[in-house]
């Protein structure tokens, strides 16, 4: 990017990102004193995983019993890489948080007791109000307006630089503390609400040296319409399958059963266990979304076979994301912070997935503790960030490096090489060594590549970044998922070579680094105790 | 995927235009905005969500354009069906304030 941006700003917290994590980093920030920017590069309001549809939560009243049951059973299910006192820390602070969103004005339903039914929120309505929130708070909103790359000293970070795409300017907030929001990485494989998440945040992290952690629980897909975007499947529970001659397939959504039947050819689905008009008509209210693409495909779903595909979510509902060290959500790097599904969520799912109310929750929580952590960072500091002597971080996919006309590479074409790699159930899915190390290998040829991309204007240089990013972002999962030999609870992670879990392997992995990827094993910090405290094992471990 | 911006519905309040996640419309010199970059529509459906005057329609695939028209969405009876459905627009009731989901909760068995 050019040197001096056409837009300046100077704030105490920069959130980039306006998804859920988002919202609540910029709320909770303004709330604790700061002055906040927010950038988002769609808008805030509709942009994200969450906006579309919608999000089932953890709302469990504050019962020891029932919460330590919970936290037992989500410790089994995550093959014992999460952590207690982190769940427990969930389940309170979502509790707390689910209760204001009902007084900003979320009409949550209540139970014929009175009780309020707080484990649910559409998306639409939920980030309309957090929009008007954020807003009511003070904060700055930049919609439109993706970020591309960090700004550090010697001190941290200090702010972003990035594009307004409607007005074709440059940006440039310079802030003390940063909260990464950016979401997942789905690589653009068209989930509901999921092409806006391409590893922006990851790249922007690893650019100044953040590590990523767990980014080998990524085998995630999600049953969609061959068709079309939604990825909402819950109502599938109703489904029959069938193959293309109307025999029927046994099976559920759950596991490997899809995955395995469409290896073998066309799956189709009747939602004909829903068998009576009421139950009928009471799938048809409570998930508007779902039906909408096959009433308007003319497809009537109770009745009616309808083409199935899995769509791939990276991790958006897979688990790795940006390394937090501390109970704000910092990372190794002064001034930086990560909240959401841009943070590892392993600390509370360990490897399992967080989609179906922990992810959703975890959203709230990190946005809440992160912009406060940023606050309080910010605050303490003695300089403005306008007068600290910052340089862009970015390094990949920002243009204009390409020595001659000949090396120029499309980005399109790019993105369809990643694509080959990481979309494919035979590589991702049904992962095996060696199909991992061709993979990785065939993204290292990519990576190469990155900077031979030479955008000419705001929306190519916004789509050569994400290229980098999910090229970035390809690498680290496919790295730790060669270094991770076993197949661990929870489904997000298993090599065909390894089908057991080996207790020798109950530690996380870290991979960080853009040329040369590495990584290394942490021990889970022990419950209650403080996790800087305790020393990450740096056993080195070759990459590969 | 994005098919049809109604002319004769646009109020040109160009919410659309700030509302669309993936940025595919532009400004229209009319006033009417101009789907600009089909390709980058994700088909999420925020745009019809938000306008106010159900002038707008996402056809269900994603994948690939099927050239609907205006008239044909219109006799369809297609324009502004979603909004209705999540109870979005002056006078309805938001589909969050039903009790189908604790209901459907209380149903489902998985
Ligand atoms: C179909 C579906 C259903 C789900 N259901 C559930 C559920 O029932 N329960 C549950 O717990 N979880 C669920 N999840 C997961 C949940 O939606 C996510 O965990 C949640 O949205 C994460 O919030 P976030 O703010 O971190 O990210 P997002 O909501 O994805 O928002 C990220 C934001 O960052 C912005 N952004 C990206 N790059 C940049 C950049 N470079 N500059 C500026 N801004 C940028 C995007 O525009 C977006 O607005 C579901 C996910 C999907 C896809
Ligand atoms: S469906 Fe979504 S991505 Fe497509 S034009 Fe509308 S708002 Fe934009
Ligand atoms: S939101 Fe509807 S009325 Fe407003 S500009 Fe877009 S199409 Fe026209």
């Amino acid at each position: 990017m050019s040197d001096s941006a056409e837009r300046q700003l100077t704030a105490d917290v920069l959130v980039i990102g306006g998804g859920p994590a988002g919202a609540w980093a910029a709320w909770s920030a303004a709330t604790n004193g700061a002055k906040v920017v927010l950038v988002d590069k769609g808008y805030l309001g509709s942009s994200g995983a969450t906006a579309p549809g919608g999000t089932n939560l953890l709302y469990l009243p504050p019962d020891k019993e029932m919460r330590e049951q919970a936290v037992a059973s989500r410790m089994k299910q995550g093959g014992y890489l999460a952590e207690p006192a982190w769940i427990h820390r969930v389940l309170d602070q979502v509790y707390t948080n689910l209760e204001l969103i009902e007084k900003w004005g979320y009409p949550f339903v209540r139970d014929e007791n009175g009780t309020p039914m707080r484990d649910h929120l559409h998306g639409p309505e939920y980030m309309a109000i957090m929009r008007k929130v954020v807003k009511r708070a003070g904060v700055k909103v930049l919609d439109q307006s993706p970020a591309l790359e960090l700004l550090v000293d010697e001190f941290g970070v200090g702010g972003a630089r990035g594009v307004s795409r409607q007005d074709d300017l440059t940006w440039e907030v310079r802030a003390n503390a940063v909260v990464i929001a950016t979401g997942g990485c789905a690589f653009l494989s068209n989930g509901l609400g999921c092409n806006v998440l391409t590893g922006d945040g990851y790249l922007m992290a690893g650019e100044v040296g953040v590590e990523l952690s767990g980014m080998e629980f990524t085998r995630k897909y999600a049953p969609s319409p061959a068709f079309g975007s939604n990825t909402r499947s819950r109502l599938l529970g109703w489904a029959t399958y069938y193959d293309s001659d109307g025999n029927e397939i046994v099976g559920g959504r759950q596991g490997d059963f899809l995955a395995e039947a469409l290896l073998k050819g066309p799956v189709y689905a009747i939602m004909n266990k829903a068998d009576t008009p009421e139950k009928q008509a009471f799938l048809r209210k409570s998930h508007a979304i779902f039906f909408l693409p096959y009433d308007r495909a003319g497809i009537d779903v109770f009745t009616e076979p309808f083409p199935l595909t899995l769509r791939y979510e990276g991790t958006v509902r897979g688990t790795g994301g940006i390394r937090i060290v501390d109970d704000d959500c910092s990372t190794t790097v002064g001034g930086l912070f990560a909240a959401g599904d841009a943070a590892t969520r392993e600390r509370i799912t360990g490897s399992a997935s967080g989609g179906g109310a922990f992810n959703a929750s975890w959203a709230i929580c990190s946005g809440t503790w992160a912009g406060k952590g940023a606050a309080a960072h910010a605050l303490s500091h003695r300089q403005s960030a306008a007068t600290r002597d910052l340089k862009p971080a970015g390094r990949y996919g920002l243009g204009g490096v390409a020595s001659s006309f000949e090396n120029v590479v499309p980005s399109q074409e790019l993105i369809k090489e990643i694509q080959d790699q990481v979309l494919p159930l035979t590589i991702n899915y049904f992962r095996t060594e060696q199909g991992l190390k061709q993979a990785l290998h065939r993204l290292d040829n990519v990576w190469n590549r990155v900077n031979s991309q030479t955008p000419q204007n705001v929306r190519e240089q916004v789509r050569a970044r994400e290229t980098a990013a999910m090229a970035a972002t390809a690498r680290w999962m496919y790295t730790a998922a060669l270094s991770r030999k076993e197949t661990r609870s929870g489904g997000l992670h298993g090599l065909a070579e390894y089908p057991g879990q080996d207790e020798e392997q109950q530690h996380r992995l870290l991979v960080s680094g853009l040329e040369e990827v590495s990584v290394r094993t942490e021990q889970v910090p022990v419950s209650g105790v403080a996790v800087t405290a305790v020393a990450a094992t740096s056993e080195e471990v070759q990459a590969g | 995927m994005i098919e049809v911006v109604s002319e004769s519905r646009c109020v040109s309040c160009n919410q659309c235009v700030s509302v669309c996640p993936t940025n595919v419309f532009d400004r229209g010199e009319d006033g009417i905005p101009v789907i600009a970059r089909q390709d980058d529509c994700q088909t999420c459906f925020m745009c019809e969500l938000y306008c106010p005057v159900d002038a707008l329609y996402v056809a269900p695939d994603s994948e690939q354009v099927i050239g609907i028209s205006e008239q044909e969405a219109e006799q369809q009876g297609l324009l502004g069906g979603y909004r209705e459905k999540v109870g979005w627009g002056k006078g309805r009731k938001p589909v969050a304030s039903h009790d189908y989901m604790y209901r459907l909760s209380l149903f489902a068995r998985f």
